[in-house]
């Protein structure tokens, strides 16, 4: 337990390693970790203002969606007016249309009933001068008359 | 040990605590070492071979094994902190380097919390008393016998040493003189940071015109001798108090680990290992006063009374 230069040997190392520790040692460590805590801190208002930013684009796009929606129902209705509008359009149409060719049909008929009644006229005609010279060749008889009457009708 | 010498606890405890110690022998010391009688014709600088050797060396004198373990362990510390400091990054650290900033962040909130002023030197100074003291006094845990008997049979097999020369004691922190070596350098911090936060002037007023202060000029140049008095024994007593306790309590600690040994042999593994658990708590403990006292005697160097 002697007290001799030992005493003064500690001493030097200690300075030599407190002097190591400060040139080489603190600061690049404590410099990192302030760096560190720099970053951390940074990116934690990044954070704050991403989840802000979050929040508004979110109520951008709730109006952005609530108008898209207007629009939708008013193009919906528009089209639907208009969908309305062209049925009633080709119906109309429609109607026209068939009563321009029920019109034809009937005039077509009409036509072809005066064709026949002309036609059925001449032959009427045709029959009678027929009928009228039997009648003068024989013997007027209102039985024989009568029945050659028949058969004209008949005829008809 | 020599064949033919007894073995006593006595012997076994005193070889034990003692140091390797190399100093310069004065002309005309009559030398006992083990039978080999000479006188010193002349000074000589070599090896003590006893305690009296040793004692006889007086202050010129070095204890090599403390010196070269201290010495060693610092050079441990500092390379293991500057493989840290080299792969220091503000990116995401690895286990290691987790590690080694775990113990920074510690330290650096006992320097914020205890000191105020602004100072380059007090954090490293810190983190080296802390680690580096730890580290020394972590040498208590490893067995005693198992590195003074590798140490002995070297150099008895390769050197031709006595065994009983072989002092070797792997604990610096057990010697008063690196303790005392640590304590001192702090002092002279303290006187440093003293004069530099407020000159010499204020150095020797913070010696001479405290505790006891007096408005009339004639009581305050009788009051100096004894406020100086007293402020000097309280400088002194600082680091005196400061290396004693760190030496206390591993001298303690050693000396209960040397007792269960010479009791047990080599049961000691297991005999010791209470002690031995108990006493990573003192280890820890001791670094950890030894830091904070220092912290604490420098802010007060610096701030004002």
């Amino acid at each position: 337990m002697n007290i001799n230069m030992t005493i003064i040997g500690q001493a030097i190392w200690f300075a030599l390693f407190v002097f190591f520790c400060m040139k080489f040692v603190w600061p690049p460590i404590i410099g990192a970790l302030n760096e560190r805590k720099q970053k951390i801190s940074e990116g934690l208002s990044a954070a704050d203002r991403a989840e802000r930013d979050l929040v508004l684009a979110q109520e951008k796009a709730t109006s952005n969606l609530k108008e898209a929606k207007e629009k939708a129902a008013e193009i919906i209705d528009q089209a639907n007016r208009r969908s309305s509008q062209i049925v009633e359009d080709a119906k109309e149409a429609a109607r026209a249309e068939g009563d321009r060719l029920v019109a034809q049909a009937q005039a077509e008929i009409g036509r072809e009933v005066n064709g026949a009644r002309e036609k059925l006229r001449a032959e009427v005609a045709v029959l009678a001068i027929a009928g009228a010279e039997k009648v003068l060749g024989g013997e007027v008889n209102r039985d024989a008359h009568g029945k050659m009457l028949e058969q004209l009708a008949a005829q008809l | 040990m020599a064949a033919g010498q007894e073995l006593t606890p006595q012997s076994y405890i005193q070889h034990h605590l003692g140091n390797l110690t190399y100093g310069k022998l004065p002309e005309g010391y009559a030398r006992d070492c083990h039978g080999h009688a000479e006188t010193v014709a002349a000074d000589v600088w070599t090896f003590a071979c006893n305690g009296a050797e040793a004692k006889a060396m007086g202050f010129n004198a070095f204890h090599v094994d403390s010196l070269a373990w201290s010495g060693g362990i610092g050079i441990l510390f500092c390379l293991i902190f500057w493989l840290a400091a080299r792969r220091a990054t503000s990116g995401v650290p690895g286990g290691f380097l987790n590690f080694i900033e775990t113990i920074i962040d510690f330290i650096d909130a006992q320097v914020r919390d205890s000191f105020h002023g602004k100072s380059k030197v007090i954090a490293p100074l810190a983190l080296t008393i802390f680690c580096w003291v730890f580290l020394m006094n972590a040498m208590d845990l490893i067995p005693v016998d198992a590195v003074p008997k590798t140490f002995e049979w070297v150099m008895v097999s390769f050197f031709g040493w006595d065994a009983h020369a072989a002092y070797f004691k792997i604990v610096p922190t057990t010697d008063p003189n690196i303790t005392l070596g640590m304590s001192f350098t702090v002092m002279f911090l303290i006187i440093g940071f003293t004069i530099k936060a407020k000159g010499v002037g204020g150095f020797i007023g913070s010696l001479a015109l405290h505790p006891f202060q007096a408005d009339n000029i004639v009581v305050k140049c009788l009051l100096i001798p004894i406020n100086f008095l007293l402020e000097t024994i309280g400088l002194l007593s600082k680091p005196v108090s400061l290396g004693l306790r760190l030496f206390g309590n591993m001298y303690a600690g050693e000396f209960v680990f040397i007792l269960l040994a010479a009791m047990m042999g080599t049961w000691q593994v297991i005999g010791a290992w209470p002690w031995a658990v108990f006493h990573i708590l003192v280890i820890t403990l001791q670094a950890f006063i030894f830091m904070v006292l220092t912290i604490v005697y420098l802010s007060m160097a610096v701030e004002d009374h």
